[in-house]
């Protein structure tokens, strides 16, 4: 959101209010979900002063939250392309499963049973990639498909029972070493979002990316490669769901083969939520980021107030929906602004 | 057979403006029961405003109409046009390809009455075989219209939209038989094709409809046709029976002006000794058959010809676009086959290629104009990792300020430009990779007439930096204005061209209307 290029240049034709008028209301957009995290924190901190600001619960807060930041994360590349990719929290149950599975059981050291987490998930990426991509099948449907199938192998090898006591090794990798208190886990988060920020905002292949979701025929006609940028993108978005379930073995130290579905609609949830803010419109790193830890702090708020636990799928199924009207009615807005100005 | 007494369709007075534009003016015509009436006129003379007043998505200005001798209320309405059995084939067909023929032939009956009801499918079928014995259409039912010819398609649409017209359903005074409009259904048909669909309209008329028939091809409506309307510049020039018609009358009325031997005197274009930059042979693929073509560089050659003949599809081709079938394309040194053409390698090779579907094709427009602009430059920056946010913005200001895009403001919403400004950024964007060989298709589509001169500028500008220009085009007064030579295509391969002097929006329609009659010897002997 760069500003301040009315250069001296062209002073006739243009009206210079108008450009500088939307920028000042985009730029109320891109805050509002920065300034309600504010609002949420400051509410959970007058009224529970002594719980919710413990160093405790805010660093508890920043590493349980590695693992959603991740996965929501690693939503944004497939959508940017305009994809979706409903398999992401099953991948990282199967790369956390993987792990658990020939480390405890088969005696593998931590590291290569971590690859072999790995490759699992990218092959899944590129089974998704290629159905999608080759075949020209609606991508939510294939990944919700391959998403149930990679969940029934999940619970076939590992007869449908956790497998704990996952090398301990891994565990201080995530969650034991800590920085100002705050667990490994939450700084490979962050690094991600720079690295992706890096990625969509500030080369080529981001802005490939952007064209490849918002006018496909564009792309294909400027000589982008297409289906290669998009296969790209699921076995990117497979990768780190890998990654992210890495981070769950490591943060639990064991596999479970169940729990890690109930992480997809908070990623949902966070990753159009924060298409809301920093670069309204757009599906965006930090924007993500954000929306992650302003979800994560009004249900740890509200659990430390007492709410019981339903209130986890209040807060994700009701941010889901609102930001994805609120992104809704943004385009329709920027759809009627088109006519008003030609 | 026919009863002029009581026509199907009496319009009187017409006219439609648009803003300051006169489209229709006061126009009369009249199709009696049973006979084929043709409607001729150049693009932009107003033929698709009188269907579109007929289909009631228009409203005239002024002026009555009348179905079967009773007068309707204005603008059409959906019951009026069902009452008086007035129906519509329209270029497109409105068939659903992944449906069958039967459910295709029924569509028109399960839009409408009570949505619980049981489908007899045994009545069903009846009823397909009967209406297609009694127009000798042989087609099975249960096949799926994607797998039925483009010729079949066209007579299953007919089939459809007079499937009520011969219903007996009670119409007390056994008036009319309703009105079947065919917009110009054999667009997409090669020629040998065109004479079952005219035996089909002969058979449709013969029951006791009108049927009007808009064409571009003289041959057919002289064929098929008992009368003949002509339209130019939005006034009725004649309504004439077909029979009293010579070829060459007909286009003196369509055009305005006696015809005259066009392409035979003109000199050919100067003779450059420089080897041509663009060197296409035997192209297809498409609607195109066949077409061979040469552009010297700073040459501006256009491409035209009436829907179907496949003049909007070449640039398309020569850009891997759409799919060539066959031949070979030639930029300077380079050899390419033209069916493994793709965007990338066309755009490697210096093919820049501005598609005529601005908002779909052309541009994200939710995007911003930077980026719009700003998308093909980034292949010049070296690597995956060269352009960035501040850096792409000033880059591509400096574009929009070159070319006089208003206003030069990258950060704004593309959509938020005029028609006009859009497609001047759309040139910044092509013309910073320095092509050598420039596609055009419509380039000044719902651009105002300011910008439009502008962008002819630029264009002519890229010529004179030695681009060989490629433009298809219906705009003829466009061509004219801007190609040193015009190709006319007719049924996918050239028919005729010309070149010089004789580039002319005059000297262009004539070509089009006329492509048979110059080279007739009739022809000579009239001019």
């Amino acid at each position: 959101m760069s500003v301040g290029t009315t250069t001296g240049h062209d002073t006739d034709a243009v009206a210079p209010t108008r450009p500088g008028a939307r920028r000042w209301t985009s730029r109320i957009e891109a805050g509002a979900l920065p300034a309600a995290w504010l609002v949420v924190f400051v509410v959970f901190a007058v009224l529970l002063p002594d719980t919710f600001l413990s160093t405790a619960s805010v660093s508890n807060i920043l590493g349980s939250q590695a693992v959603p930041l991740v996965l929501t994360l690693c939503l944004v590349l497939p959508l940017v392309c305009g994809d979706y990719d409903m398999s992401v929290a099953s991948v990282a149950t199967l790369t956390a499963m993987v792990i658990g599975i020939l480390n405890v059981n088969h005696g593998w050291s931590i590291g290569a049973a971590i690859v072999a987490g790995l490759l699992a998930a990218l092959l899944a990426g590129l089974v998704n990639g290629a159905v999608i991509v080759i075949f020209g099948v609606d991508s939510l449907i294939v990944t919700l498909g391959t998403g149930t199938v990679i969940q029934g192998l999940v619970l076939w090898i590992s007869d449908s029972t956790t497998v704990s006591g996952i090398s301990t090794s891994l565990v201080d990798l995530v969650i034991g070493y800590k920085l100002f208190s705050v667990p490994a886990a939450f700084y490979y988060g962050l690094a991600l979002c720079v690295v992706l920020w890096y990625l969509l905002q500030h080369t080529a292949l981001g802005m490939r990316m952007l064209f490849i979701g918002r006018g496909r025929d564009v792309a294909r006609l400027s000589g982008i490669a297409v289906p290669r940028v998009r296969m790209g993108a699921l076995v990117a978005s497979a990768g780190l769901a890998g990654v992210a379930g890495t981070l769950y073995a490591g943060t639990t130290g064991s596999a479970d083969p169940s729990s890690g579905t109930s992480f997809l609609l908070p990623a949902f949830a966070a990753v159009f939520l924060g298409a809301t803010t920093v670069i309204p419109g757009r599906f965006n790193a930090w924007g993500a980021f954000i929306a992650v830890y302003f979800l994560a702090t009004g249900i740890t708020g509200l659990q430390l107030l007492g709410a019981e636990s339903f209130v986890q799928q209040l807060f994700y199924g009701g941010a889901l929906v609102i930001a994805v009207s609120l992104a809704q009615l943004a385009r329709r807005r920027e759809a009627t602004s088109a006519g008003t100005t030609s | 057979m026919t009863d002029p007494a009581r026509p199907v369709l009496r319009m009187r007075g017409v006219a439609k403006t648009f803003g300051l534009t006169r489209v229709l003016q006061d126009v009369d015509l009249t199709v009696r029961r049973g006979e084929v009436h043709g409607l001729l006129g150049q693009n932009g003379s107003g033929k698709s405003t009188l269907i579109k007043i007929l289909a009631g998505f228009h409203t005239p200005d002024e002026g009555s109409i009348e179905l079967d001798g009773a007068s309707v209320d204005l603008p059409l309405s959906a019951v009026d046009r069902r009452k008086h059995r007035l129906r519509f084939v329209h270029q497109d067909l409105a068939l659903l390809p992944s449906l069958t023929v039967l459910e295709n032939l029924l569509a028109d009956d399960v839009a409408t009455g009570p949505g619980i009801r049981p489908r007899r499918r045994r009545a069903e079928l009846a009823r397909a075989t009967a209406q297609f014995d009694r127009f000798g259409i042989s087609l099975r039912p249960d096949t799926l219209v994607r797998d039925i010819s483009r010729l079949d398609r066209a007579k299953l649409a007919i089939a459809r939209a007079v499937s009520h017209l011969g219903d007996d359903d009670g119409d007390a005074d056994g008036a009319g038989r309703g009105l079947l409009v065919l917009d110009e259904p054999t667009a997409f048909l090669p020629h040998s094709e065109v004479a079952e669909l005219i035996a089909l309209m002969r058979a449709v008329a013969a029951q006791g409809t009108g049927v009007l028939f808009v064409s571009h091809d003289l041959d057919e409506v002289l064929t098929v046709t008992d009368r003949v309307s002509v339209l130019r510049d939005g006034q009725l020039v004649g309504s004439e029976d077909t029979a009293s018609l010579a070829r060459e009358d007909l286009v003196r009325l369509i055009v305005g002006r006696p015809v005259s031997v066009l392409s035979a005197g003109s000199a050919p274009v100067s003779a450059s000794q420089e080897r041509p930059r663009l060197q296409v042979s035997a192209l297809r693929g498409g609607a195109v058959q066949h077409l061979d073509l040469s552009v010297h560089p700073g040459e501006v050659v256009g491409v035209t010809g009436v829907i179907g003949s496949g003049f909007d599809e070449v640039t398309q081709l020569l850009f891997g676009a759409l799919r060539a079938s066959g031949g070979s394309v030639a930029i300077d040194d380079l050899e390419l086959e033209a069916r493994r053409l793709s965007p990338a390698t066309a755009i490697k090779a210096g093919v820049a290629y501005l598609p005529s579907d601005r908002a779909v094709q052309g541009s994200a427009p939710s995007l911003t104009v930077g980026e719009n602009v700003a998308l093909l430059s980034l292949r010049k920056g070296g690597g995956p990792f060269a352009l960035t946010g501040r850096r792409l913005e000033r880059h591509a200001g400096k574009l929009l300020r070159d070319l006089d895009v208003r206003p030069p403001e990258p950060a704004l919403a593309y959509a938020s430009l005029s028609g006009g400004n859009q497609q001047k950024a759309m040139m910044a964007k092509w013309l910073v990779t320095g092509p050598k060989v420039l596609l055009l298709s419509e380039p000044t589509q719902g651009v105002d007439v300011g910008a439009r001169e502008q962008i002819f500028t630029l264009i002519a500008e890229a010529a004179r930096q030695g681009c060989a220009v490629v433009c298809s085009s219906s705009d003829l007064d466009q061509l004219a204005q801007i190609c040193n030579r015009v190709l006319l295509m007719r049924r996918g391969v050239v028919s005729d061209e010309v070149h010089g002097e004789a580039v002319t929006k005059a000297g262009l329609t004539e070509m089009l209307f006329a492509d048979a009659v110059v080279r007739s010897p009739r022809a000579t002997s009239d001019a």
